[in-house]
């Protein structure tokens, strides 16, 4: 199996102590990945540095010669407010063509890739005026178009609603029987990461990396999380729900009584 | 007003060459005034221009060529406020402020030591189209030439790189010399438009037409051209409203700039309205991050 990335004892930071260390992780050639941890435990930091844009302070991350990467951003770092269409958007990263007309080419590449992500017809509008699944899939339309080897995404799914979630996992599972590899983050155990066929548990450094049955066990999400968790199987999945919530039920239900 | 003739002072050269130099200087602030408004750098088209000031200043009491002076002072600090700012350390706009307002002092001290002596540094901090001459209209129209260039030639780069940095970077853009190009091409606008303008009042020429374009449409590509237009028809009407009225011409330019912004404002409807309000992020409040 010939990795497309390897992380070899990584730590990475902002300039204060490393936010992640110590990391060790490969990434094969049309893998479907996910990557869960709580807020802040570094997995955007991971990201960074698995596309290059945060350099190690320790240990290397090395790239297949000649990956071609894509990203997509989460949601909540885009500025809304930026005078940009969706046309404009997806075009922006074709910078081989540096100016701004677009080709006949392009414009039909464009077009298709719109009509596929169920977007058609809605290149003029401006980025704000869309829902929020329309949004993501614009995102992941400007990444698709660079035809990447490797396709990143940030919490693809945080804050959408169930469909648009549907949706969401529907468009990357297509991608990815086409061959193209997949790395996402998702704080979204049940909804999302109990579903992929490979789980990174996170937080500061890799804790469990398996297949979800595998990895989503109460002592790795104890860890992972900080927090006690339960896992129950439902059809050969597992589900995750909060552990050791009684207490809290207990003297709520006290108070109701009294 | 009787006998008011609005192309009476067209017979004079001197006001010939004054609507010439504020049209394009209107045209290539609205053109950089885009990026300017939309990577949110207002705050340093002023202290860069307050920078520059030292450098005429300097350059002007030296005796060297205004241009050269100024020019070198001015993209120097440009570079340097760039690379400050883009490291976001805390504390950067501060010392982007110290740094500028001492370079405006100095300036303000040759001044008054050497003002007499001269002249140009006046029309360098007011701004006068009196003694605009060939160079003056040689300059503009280079520097916005090279603007142009630049934006159409580098045109999805720096869409890219304002956009979107992070991405734009893995994407394989160079983020760092986008904005080392956008700095330059701001130093040297503000270099030649300053004697034009003042530098008091140039960093308005920066800000408003890009402002009143961008509530206007949706595009960035047509906020690219619409910007640099309303910017020049600014300029000329404000040129020519101040030799009616003997007012500076400078500051007419920036109150026609403003009255234009808020009729636009006004009459642009709240989705207009919003797209300048840089608080309101987001469309659909259940994107919020949980
Ligand atoms: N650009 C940055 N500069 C400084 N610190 C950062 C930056 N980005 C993230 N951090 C810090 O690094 C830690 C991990 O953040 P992040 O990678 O965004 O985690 P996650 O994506 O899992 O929420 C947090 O403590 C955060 O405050
Ligand atoms: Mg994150």
């Amino acid at each position: 199996m010939t990795s497309l990335i390897d992380f070899v004892h990584v730590a990475c930071g902002y300039g204060g102590s490393p936010v992640i260390d110590d990391v060790h992780l490969s990434i094969a050639r049309g893998e479907f990945v996910g990557i869960v941890g709580p807020s802040g435990s570094g997995k955007t930091t991971l990201l960074r540095a698995l596309l290059g844009t945060v350099k190690p302070v320790h240990g290397t991350v090395t790239r297949e010669p000649n990956v071609r990467l894509a990203y997509v951003p989460q949601v909540e770092t885009v500025d809304w407010n930026f005078p940009v269409t969706v046309g404009e958007v997806v075009l922006m990263t074709r910078t081989q063509r540096p100016w701004p007309g677009a080709t006949k080419d392009e414009l039909s590449q464009v077009e298709a890739l719109l009509e596929r992500l169920g977007l058609a017809g809605l290149a003029k509008r401006h980025i704000r005026e869309l829902s929020g699944g329309q949004q993501q899939r614009v995102f992941l339309a400007r990444a698709l178009l660079q035809r990447p080897d490797l396709l990143v995404l940030d919490e693809p799914t945080s804050g959408v609603d169930v469909r648009t979630r549907h949706e969401i996992l529907h468009v990357l599972t297509d991608l990815n029987e086409e061959g193209i590899g997949i790395v996402l983050t998702t704080h979204d155990l049940n909804g999302l990461a109990a579903h992929l066929p490979r789980l990174v548990c996170f937080n500061r450094t890799v804790i469990a990396d398996g297949a979800p049955l595998a990895v989503l066990r109460p002592s790795f999400l104890e860890r992972t999380y900080g927090a006690p968790m339960e896992v129950l199987e439902h059809g050969g999945m597992p589900v995750v729900v909060d552990g050791n919530l009684g207490d809290f039920s207990r003297r709520l239900k006290a108070k109701t009584a009294s | 007003m009787i006998g008011f003739d609005i192309l009476e002072p067209y017979q004079f050269e001197f006001f010939r060459n004054a609507v010439i130099v504020s049209v394009l200087a209107g045209a290539v602030c609205g053109l950089i005034g885009v990026y300017v408004v939309l990577r949110g750098m207002s705050y340093i088209g002023h202290g860069l221009s307050h920078a520059v000031f030292g450098g005429a200043a300097a350059a002007s009491v030296m005796g060297i060529n205004y241009f050269l002076g100024a020019g070198l002072w001015g993209i120097a600090s440009g570079l340097l406020i760039g690379r400050v700012a883009r490291r976001r350390i805390i504390g950067a706009d501060a010392a982007i402020g110290v740094v500028t307002t001492a370079s405006f002092a100095i300036g303000l001290v040759l001044f008054a030591v050497y003002g007499q002596a001269h002249k140009s540094l006046e029309a360098s901090l007011f701004g006068s189209v009196l003694g605009v001459g060939r160079g003056d209209i040689i300059a503009v129209l280079v520097v916005g030439l090279v603007t142009l260039l630049a934006v159409v030639l580098q045109y999805r780069p720096l869409l890219f790189a304002t956009f979107d940095p992070d991405v734009a970077q893995v994407t394989g853009v160079p983020v760092a010399r986008m904005e080392a190009l956008l700095m330059t091409l701001l130093s040297l606008t503000v270099l030649v438009t300053m004697r034009v303008i003042g530098v008091l009042l140039i960093s308005a020429l920066l800000v408003t037409p890009a402002i009143t374009a961008r509530m206007l449409t949706k595009s960035f590509g047509r906020m690219l051209w619409l910007s640099p237009l309303i910017g020049s028809v600014t300029a000329f009407v404000g040129t020519n409203i101040s030799y009616h009225t003997d007012w500076p011409t400078g500051a007419t330019v920036i109150l026609v700039g403003a009255v234009l912004f808020t009729v636009v404002f006004i009459t642009s409807g709240a989705k207009g309205r919003r797209s300048v309000d840089g608080m309101d992020h987001h469309a659909e409040p259940s994107l919020r991050a949980a």
